[in-house]
């Protein structure tokens, strides 16, 4: 069974709705006693990032996340968290993936939110993305990017810079774009992330 | 590559689709879930739902449509309509929609989307803009394009964007319900001046007038109601155009 950890960044009635189309059981995390009785575990989150990191710090689950040994997910803010920096707020991160989120440079051309549905390529053979065709489109919206690095980076996506479209390591991984909101594949990643 | 973006538009009035719907194979063309549904299934990349309902249980009713909506749909949506404080937002947000769109509570009071940008972050706040032409200049219009104001579009769009807008909705109401094609001029014109996305609405009547806008304006997505309401466009015929015209969509 799949837990979300809830620490308040943002509605989650989207994904929970996707994971019950899914048929994909899942629970609450509210505190350390909680992840026991889970297999693997999402981090949602949207909105802004350091305001993200502050929440999660009050909930006190922060020690418990960084020694997690079972699969786990952070989805758009969820996986910036995971990152050790963001330029947003300045605010230093969970440091799960020493690399850092950073601000798309806006202009006429590259608008800022990157928003809409983008390509993602993967770097490395994962279950993760069984069934999913290299190219396919996933639905991104944000303003900051994870930095492409040749050792985390699972997926890559273009805008006006290369960047992670999802990261992993060991048993962390991380998507920027929203799986519950992506269409098919979406829900394919989803379903695989159940089974991993 | 990023995609240009197709929405289709849904008039929702006391949960119900307002307008007409020719979609033969619906068992209720009246039922927002199904239509969007099919459209979803049909390669729209997002819908937007424009709720018209004017009773006093509009909220209640909005956040009903907005929750069957995010139960069913797996593609983004934004809900609009008479959203005039943060406690709206906040329901709707928690109701599983993507993005809000503000449009005459934005005009009457700028600072909303301050507050709204703050609270929700940028990516939730579209600003919803109704123009038509008077005396050569654009001016913002209220009420369905009938109650002009004193604002000129784009001096009205540049300060949404550095209040807070995470995206743009701009509905030219002289090419509105014309299906002679959207408002290229002013769209490229917008689309230049601002840094967020740019939704073109008003005017689609023809699968050319999609290329002609993406070519012509390089917004961001393109917005349209009848025309696929009533199945003279069907979307994935549409999107098999814009790729042959070398114009990036997700297929």
């Amino acid at each position: 069974m799949t837990g979300i950890i809830l620490y308040g960044a943002g509605n989650i009635f989207s994904l929970t709705a996707a994971l019950e189309r899914l048929g994909i059981p899942y629970g609450f995390i509210n505190s350390q006693e909680d992840f026991e009785k889970f297999d693997r575990y999402i981090i949602p989150g949207v909105g802004h990032a350091g305001a993200a990191m502050d929440k999660l710090e009050k909930t006190g689950l922060v020690p418990a996340i960084k020694a997690l040994k079972k699969p786990t997910l952070g989805i758009c803010v969820g996986m910036q968290l995971l990152t050790s920096y963001s330029e947003e707020g300045d605010s230093d991160l969970l440091n799960i993936f020493p690399i850092k989120t950073l601000r798309f440079q806006d202009s006429s051309e590259y608008k800022v939110p990157h928003t809409g549905w983008n390509q993602v390529y993967p770097e490395k053979d994962n279950p993760l993305f069984k069934n999913i065709p290299s190219g396919s489109h996933f639905y991104f919206v944000h303003s900051y990017f994870i930095e492409y690095d040749k050792t985390y980076t699972l997926l890559s996506a273009n805008y006006n810079t290369e960047f992670s479209a999802s990261i992993w390591h060991d048993n962390f991984y991380g998507v920027q774009f929203h799986p519950e909101k992506s269409g098919v594949y979406g829900e394919t990643l989803l379903t695989n992330f159940s089974k991993l | 590559m990023l995609s240009k973006r197709i929405i289709p538009c849904l008039d929702v009035k006391d949960g119900r689709t307002v307008k007409g719907v020719n979609f033969v194979d619906l068992r209720d063309a009246g039922d927002p879930v199904e239509l969007a549904w099919n459209y979803s299934r049909q390669g729209a990349d997002e819908l937007v739902f424009l709720d018209i309902t004017a009773t006093v249980e509009r909220r209640k009713t909005m956040v009903e449509l907005v929750k069957a909506v995010a139960r069913q749909i797996n593609i983004p949506f934004t809900i609009g309509g008479g959203i005039n404080e943060i406690a709206d937002a906040d329901a709707l947000l928690n109701a599983g929609a993507d993005k809000i769109s503000i449009n005459s509570a934005a005009v009457r009071n700028p600072a909303l989307i301050d507050e709204l940008a703050r609270a929700f972050g940028v990516q939730f706040v579209v600003i919803a803009v109704d123009t038509r032409r008077i005396d050569a200049k654009n001016i913002v219009h209220l009420n369905g394009g009938r109650l002009p104001t004193e604002r000129q579009t784009l001096e009205w769009i540049k300060e949404a964007e550095s209040r807070g807008a995470g995206e743009i909705l701009l509905t030219s109401m002289d090419h509105d319900g014309t299906k002679n094609g959207f408002d290229n001029g002013l769209l490229k014109t917008v689309n230049d001046a601002v840094h967020i996305p740019v939704i073109a609405s008003g005017g689609a009547g023809a699968v050319q007038h999609f290329v002609d806008v993406f070519e012509k304006t390089n917004v961001d997505a393109a917005l349209a109601a009848s025309v696929f309401h009533y199945g003279e466009i069907l979307i994935p015929d549409l999107k098999a155009v814009l790729k042959s015209n070398n114009i990036e969509v997700r297929i």
